[in-house]
């Protein structure tokens, strides 16, 4: 690996959390310090970053990520610990950050543009490009308080991908826009990594991640939970985020007495593949082999929203109050009538346990992918009540 | 890109300020700067039909007010326009730059949050903003000198550098020092406009410099065995409108007045209280810049 372009040595970062924080002198003087709690967003952080590579930084919410993006680019100091970074750094903690309203859009490029550190020669060279990524070119006279909150986004995101930094910082804001712009939004970065920029990556899409990192971490409360292979990290928070406390993760396990032989996720077009739309309905189809006579065999699933990993539903064949018996093999047909759920990816865990002990024979976490995109929303009739009322006048 | 490659260290230690390294940290972020000042210049006069019109408005609206009170109260100050606009304009940079400088942290808390840069920039663009307005004006003020065939004093004139300088210099100082303090304490910013009321009528720019300088003289002329004009010269406004006085206004006494106007001292004198002050200043603004910048760590936490 290649010298670090961040090198993070055991830092720390407390806050003081004040219940009602002493901003004038009377109140400094009048109140005691004992009002004051702490709260430690990072407790002993270390961790290199190699010189181009790209490193994903990934945790739930209040784990600490933003927290340890704002140490690197210097916006806070960390309260104890080390952080050294090479090379000219743009940090991207949000779109547009510094956009005035009242200023057009060209004007905000240009001084959203030297924030990230470029200067008006390379913002000119680079102006037409910028309006064109962000598909502004009608609007780009026009003041930004007229702009959608979509166009902000893109505008933003626009400026920030024409910035040549050594190592850029992102929070969170490649899930901006529809799926075209997110698409060229992910070309951009990869064009990053192909010019050799290091990379640090904040993310709640799990799937991006290992996608397109060459390593990733975890932060859990505040401190480093796990380090490594973008696939194993990811692992471990999904596993973590399901509330599971074993640490030594797995994603198939069980005692195989009973065994998983095959999973289909059965869309409404009859095949296993592709997308579906919300409110489709959808199959889950679970083939199931006793390689020992069991009773009491319960099969059941989950499906976890692939943004957030929170399981959004599940079944099993015993609250049907179905009994399966003993068999040698069975197939288990899950109707789901309407997923009524977000666009997205969802991930589905299946499970063979036994109904009355729990014993686990056979689960595969998090193992079955499928995606939801939006339906057109055309509007049905339904029938609504209207209130008549005539009166004289 | 070509730019060597630097190493950048960030611990829990209160970051202490290195001068040459940091300014030239601000050169590479003059571009934000610029466009700070032009943002703020902007959104000022954003959708009013005069625009930059009313920054010049003000000094003529003054002008008249003060014209008429002066010759009401018979202050008897001849050419009294020169006389007030030329010590107006440079405490107008001066108050305006603190005013809004005192905010200016809290007001771009949001830049402050988000993004990575010299947070000097902050209140130096509230300077900078106070620069144009103070140019725009100074034209105002140079059209009427020559219009109205007052003209420019040759030898007085060579103060106006020295003069500009020192205000400029003195007021990075003291605004660097507010914006940072009124982050922690925003009480600073009430205190500072009861304050700034007090210390315009404590300079001598609606009054002539020498009713000062007769009363301190005049009688005893010491307070504890210092002379009473060297107190009220520890005033660095004072120093600094008297620079302009005499490098605009130019006469100490104007024909046809029967007492001086300006302190009846010699140019050298001014421009010694000048330098003492421009010195002064620049040791305040290390002190201010110190202060600024080892509080800068903190700012994104308090706001």
């Amino acid at each position: 690996m290649n010298a670090p372009a961040i090198e993070v040595a055991d830092v720390s970062k407390r806050f003081r959390i004040y219940r009602d924080k002493p901003t004038s002198l009377k109140q400094r003087v009048l109140s005691s310090r004992s009002r004051a709690e702490d709260f430690w967003a990072l407790r002993g952080v270390a961790l290199d970053v190699g010189e181009g590579s790209t490193f994903g930084l990934i945790g739930h919410n209040g784990s600490g990520k933003t927290t340890l993006l704002k140490c690197v680019a210097g916006i806070l100091r960390p309260t104890s610990g080390t952080i050294r970074q090479r090379g000219r750094l743009a940090a991207l903690l949000e779109l547009g950050a510094g956009f005035h309203p009242e200023l057009t859009g060209r004007e905000n490029v240009y001084l959203n543009a030297s924030f990230l550190g470029l200067s008006r020669r390379q913002t000119d060279a680079a102006f037409d490009d910028i309006v064109a990524f962000a598909e502004l070119e009608d609007f780009i006279d026009n003041e930004v308080k007229f702009y959608s909150s979509g166009m902000l986004v893109r505008l933003g995101f626009a400026v920030a991908v024409h910035v040549k930094p050594d190592v850029l910082l992102i929070d969170e804001v490649l899930a901006v826009g529809d799926e075209a712009f997110q698409a060229k939004c992910l070309d951009r970065v990869r064009a990053f990594q192909r010019e050799g920029r290091t990379i640090v990556l904040v993310t709640h899409a799990l799937d991006t991640v290992i996608e397109i990192c060459d390593r990733a971490a975890m932060l859990h409360h505040g401190e480093l939970h796990a380090i490594g292979m973008p696939a194993d990290v990811v692992r471990e928070m999904r596993y973590v985020l399901l509330g599971v406390t074993d640490p030594n993760f797995v994603p198939e396990e069980g005692t195989r007495e009973a065994e998983i032989a095959e999973v289909q996720i059965v869309r409404p077009n009859g095949s296993s593949e592709g997308a579906i739309l919300r409110g489709d309905p959808l199959t889950i189809v679970i083939d199931v082999r006793q390689n020992e006579p069991l009773d009491d065999l319960d099969v059941d699933f989950a499906v976890l929203d692939g943004a957030t990993n929170h399981a959004v539903l599940d079944a099993r064949t015993s609250r049907a109050d179905l009994d399966l018996g003993r068999f040698e093999k069975k197939r288990v047909r899950f109707r789901i009538e309407a997923f009524p759920y977000e666009p997205g990816k969802y991930w589905v865990t299946v499970g063979l346990s036994n109904r009355t002990t729990g014993h686990l024979y056979h689960v595969q976490t998090q193992r079955y992918l499928f995606e939801v995109f939006d339906a057109p929303r055309v509007q049905e009739r339904v029938e609504v009540p209207v209130a008549v009322e005539v009166e004289d006048l | 890109m070509a730019a060597p490659t630097q190493t950048v260290e960030r611990t829990s230690e209160s970051p202490h300020l290195r001068v040459g390294e940091r300014l030239r940290i601000l050169a590479a972020h003059r571009e934000i700067l610029a466009n700070l000042v032009r943002k703020e210049l902007k959104v000022k006069y954003a959708a009013s039909v005069l625009g930059a019109v009313w920054s010049v408005l003000n000094p003529l609206v003054y002008l008249a007010v003060f014209s008429f009170v002066a010759k009401v109260l018979g202050a008897g100050i001849p050419n009294y326009p020169v006389y007030l606009l030329s010590g107006l304009l440079a405490w107008n940079l001066f108050s305006a730059s603190m005013g809004s400088g005192a905010r200016a942290v809290l007001d771009n808390a949001n830049l402050v949050k988000k993004v990575a840069f010299a947070r000097e920039i902050l209140p130096l663009a509230a300077v900078g903003v106070g620069l144009v307005d103070f140019a725009l004006q100074s034209a105002v003020l140079l059209l009427y000198v020559i219009v109205s065939g007052y003209g420019l004093h040759l030898p007085e004139l060579a103060l106006w550098p020295l003069a500009f300088v020192t205000l400029l210099v003195l007021t990075v100082a003291l605004t660097l020092w507010f914006s940072a303090l009124n982050v922690r304490y925003r009480d600073v910013e009430h205190l500072l406009n009861i304050a700034l009321l007090v210390w315009f009528w404590a300079t001598p720019i609606v009054y002539a410099e020498f009713q000062v300088q007769d009363l301190a003289e005049g009688g005893r002329g010491t307070w504890l065995g210092i002379p009473r004009l060297a107190l009220y010269l520890l005033n660095p406004m004072v120093d600094v409108v008297a620079g302009f006085h005499r490098a605009l206004y130019g006469t100490v006494t104007p024909i046809g007045s029967p007492e001086p106007v300006l302190f009846d001292k010699s140019l050298a004198w001014v421009a010694g209280i000048l330098t003492i002050t421009l010195i002064v200043s620049l040791v305040g603004v290390r002190f201010a810049w110190g202060y600024f910048f080892s509080r800068s760590g903190d700012f994104a936490e308090e706001l």
